[in-house]
């Protein structure tokens, strides 16, 4: 019972942020209609920014600076980029970000080389802040779920309760509309995108101490975010907030219990092959459910596509 | 195959595919690549060599996709990689089991092997193109990498699997145990695979596979499935990167799970895109290239990935169509006869172009040499000049260069634009 409620909260922490990266894939796509393969990469960039502040003046300027510096690049990108490549189309874009991704992995590796950063929690929260059973769970986990939640409240808050997210939403659905009233809806895709990707960044720089920070963070969470907004439906926010909790969870549960799937198989009532090592099955019988954990975005997003095309919460199919 | 139509008078005439002039090229290329070992005759150069010829399959049938059928793929190392892992497991099964199949053929049974997860994945994955196919591609992708670590019966695991190929029954006497042979057989794949899918964009299927690229509504009209022909052209490409696939098992001899993950389906874009997408050739000129700025740039600077980045990011900001569109550009003032037009724009460009360019990768390299070399190694050495990486004079002059080179050349753009301008009129007739 104690170990279902730390996995609970472990995969709430990867959930969250999951999430983080993905709300600000979703507007950036229900907005332009292109996927920017470079999220992840600015959430490297986050990570990669906040370390090298934390080594001058601490990690609490970071979270703040950091996160600003990889929006106003994001911006830039945008700018310069994204909207010169534009007029070529859809596929064009999405292969320019996914050279900007290559470039960026690049980029940091030139300046920060190819090791690991020695960039750890802020010693204010080294400590561990509940104990369930023996099992402590670390403040600074708190600390980010908490952090999490105020984000997702206060774009909630900015995108429902104000006049720059009508404006947002407006120009979501008709942009040439929202153009001719007088709006500068060019000014709102760079805004947006700046925003998405320093959202991005906030997650790097508080997923930094604990997920590692090294040149490979991107690649590593990169395709799990574009499975998460897939299975929780192109462009619906709250589809990838249900879609981001429930990988997070997949993840955390099936990395923490290690049950054989030979066992299961042999529950079930089929028998164990005789001679294990000459049958070509035998990796289906040795495999441990945590050893498939990291498959498992990957399986649930074929099946969501082959059983419901518009993902969990999308409107359009996929 | 031959599309049939009736002519004026009734009778049935044959359009045949090709014709014996557009048939020309292709013998020149059969002799061309018949030669190519005599004058480079270095096991290096051979290595090279076939890298080329399987990077050229590959990114022919990467291209079937992309540029013919418009469908943008992240994970189409897939293909390649399991019909290469298939080809591997027959050679052992050739040394093993006393499977009784000549080598030359162990690439047309890899594509098979392409072909079949094709059919399976492109029954799910062809109903949309552009971002969902790109989506669903790069899943599939990164679900079959990451079982490949798992599935060590057919991956192998993190080591891969490794095979012998001169286990085989004799082929005309030939083992294939040196490089030479295994030259001239993936030459002749190269060739076959080549022309097949040069003759596959001319048939019916191949031509929708263009219309439903460009308008998919209206090829639905017109009373195609827009889905079946994304799937045609799907399996067939599936097919093709499998042969590419087996080539690769009969040269390397193992496979590993880095021929499946998504640095090696993207390295195939970059190719496809650098080449250009909208022509036969762009692939071959992409791969060729690629292949070439790859093993000298790595023979020569550690951040080579980085100048590969760029190039690509460069040719997708301004030449969308790859360097075969530049060099298509062209044809229209050939032909107006204004070329010339062109040439001394072009040449005053190049003096600060290159200079600009030199600038900027040696920026790179002193920073990268001064920022990651070992502690206490301040020298270095760059185009033949040794000098020590801290000096801040040598950066002064090097910064000065390349901005001042940048500047210039962004001057000099004007003129070249005029100049293109001219080139490309076309005087109105009075």
């Amino acid at each position: 019972m104690s170990l279902l409620l730390v996995n609970l909260l472990d995969g709430l922490v990867t959930g969250l942020l999951l999430f983080m990266l993905c709300s600000g894939l979703t507007l950036i796509f229900s907005m332009m209609g292109v996927l920017n393969f470079a999220h992840a990469s600015f959430y490297m960039l986050g990570a990669y920014f906040a370390y090298q502040i934390s080594t001058y003046v601490g990690f609490w300027p970071g979270l703040i600076l950091a996160p600003i510096i990889v929006g106003l690049a994001g911006a830039l990108v945008e700018r310069y980029g994204l909207r010169r490549v534009h007029k070529f189309g859809h596929v064009p874009e999405l292969v320019f970000t996914f050279g900007l991704a290559l470039l960026i992995e690049e980029i940091v590796q030139f300046f920060w080389g190819k090791s690991h950063m020695a960039y750890e929690p802020p010693a204010l929260l080294n400590f561990t802040a509940l104990t369930i059973a023996g099992n402590g769970f670390p403040a600074y986990k708190v600390f980010m779920i908490f952090m999490a939640m105020a984000i997702f409240l206060v774009l909630l808050y900015i995108l429902t309760r104000t006049r720059v997210g009508l404006i947002i939403q407006a120009a979501l659905s008709y942009p040439e509309t929202v153009q001719n009233l007088g709006h500068n809806v060019p000014l709102v895709f760079m805004g947006v995108f700046g925003v998405g990707t320093a959202l991005a960044g906030v997650a790097g720089v508080i997923a930094g101490p604990t997920l590692g920070t090294f040149p490979g963070m991107a690649a590593v969470l990169g395709s799990i975010v574009f499975v998460t907004i897939v299975i929780g439906g192109l462009g619906s926010l709250w589809g990838a907030l249900a879609a981001s909790l429930l990988i997070g969870w997949l993840q955390t549960f099936a990395a923490s219990y290690n049950i054989v799937i030979g066992d299961v198989l042999v529950a079930v009532g089929f028998p164990m092959p005789v001679n294990l090592d000459d049958s070509a099955l035998r990796d289906l019988w040795t495999l441990t459910v945590s050893q498939i954990g990291p498959i498992l975005p990957y399986l649930l997003m074929v099946l969501v596509l082959v059983i419901r095309p518009q993902g969990l919460f999308g409107k359009r199919e996929t | 195959m031959s599309v049939v139509k009736q002519d004026s008078a009734g009778s049935r005439i044959a359009n045949p595919l090709i014709t014996v002039s557009q048939f020309a090229p292709w013998f020149v290329v059969i002799v061309f690549l018949s030669l190519l070992p005599v004058i480079f005759t270095s096991g290096a150069a051979l290595t090279i060599m076939n890298q080329m010829a399987i990077t050229i399959i590959f990114a022919l049938a990467y291209n079937m996709l992309l540029g013919q059928g418009g469908m943008l793929s992240f994970g189409h190392a897939v293909y390649m990689g399991l019909g290469g892992f298939f080809c591997v497991h027959l050679m052992n099964m050739i040394e093993y089991d006393g499977l009784w199949l000549p080598l030359p053929l162990l690439p047309f049974f890899g594509g098979l092997f392409g072909l079949v997860f094709a059919l399976i994945i492109g029954t799910f994955s062809t109903r949309r193109a552009g971002t969902v196919f790109a989506m669903i591609s790069l899943g599939v992708g990164e679900l079959i990498a990451a079982s490949s670590i798992i599935v060590v019966v057919f991956f192998g695991g993190e080591e891969g699997i490794s095979g012998d190929r001169t286990m085989g029954p004799e082929t005309f006497g030939l083992d294939f145990a040196s490089q030479l042979e295994v030259y001239y057989l993936t030459a002749f794949w190269l060739v076959i695979s080549a022309l097949a899918m040069y003759l596959f964009s001319r048939t019916p299927v191949g031509r929708m596979a263009n219309a439903v690229r460009d308008n998919e509504e209206r090829a639905e009209f017109l009373g195609y499935s827009q889905r079946n022909v994304r799937f045609i052209s799907f399996c067939a490409s599936g097919f093709f990167a499998g042969i590419a696939g087996g080539i690769f098992a009969i040269n390397f001899e193992i496979l590993t799970e880095e021929n499946l993950n998504l640095a090696t389906s993207g390295s195939i874009l970059l190719i496809t895109f650098l080449g250009g997408v909208g022509f036969f050739v762009g692939p071959i000129i992409g791969a060729i290239v690629f292949t070439f700025l790859q093993t000298v740039l790595s023979l020569y600077t550690e951040i080579w990935q980085l100048y590969l980045g760029t190039l690509f990011l460069l040719t997708v900001m301004f030449f969308p169509f790859g360097l075969t569109g530049l060099i298509a550009m062209h044809m229209r003032p050939y032909q107006l006869g204004k070329i010339s037009l062109l040439v001394k724009p072009y040449l005053r460009m190049a003096i600060p172009g290159i200079v600009c360019v030199l600038s900027f990768s040696s920026l790179l390299e002193i920073a990268f040499h001064a920022k990651h070399a070992a502690i206490g190694e301040e020298h270095m050495s760059l185009f033949g000049f040794g000098f020590n990486s801290y000096n801040i004079l040598l950066w002064l002059v090097v910064l000065v260069l390349s901005i001042g080179s940048g500047w210039l050349c962004k001057r000099l753009a004007v003129g070249v634009r005029e100049a293109w301008d001219e080139a490309n009129f076309v005087e109105p007739r009075s």
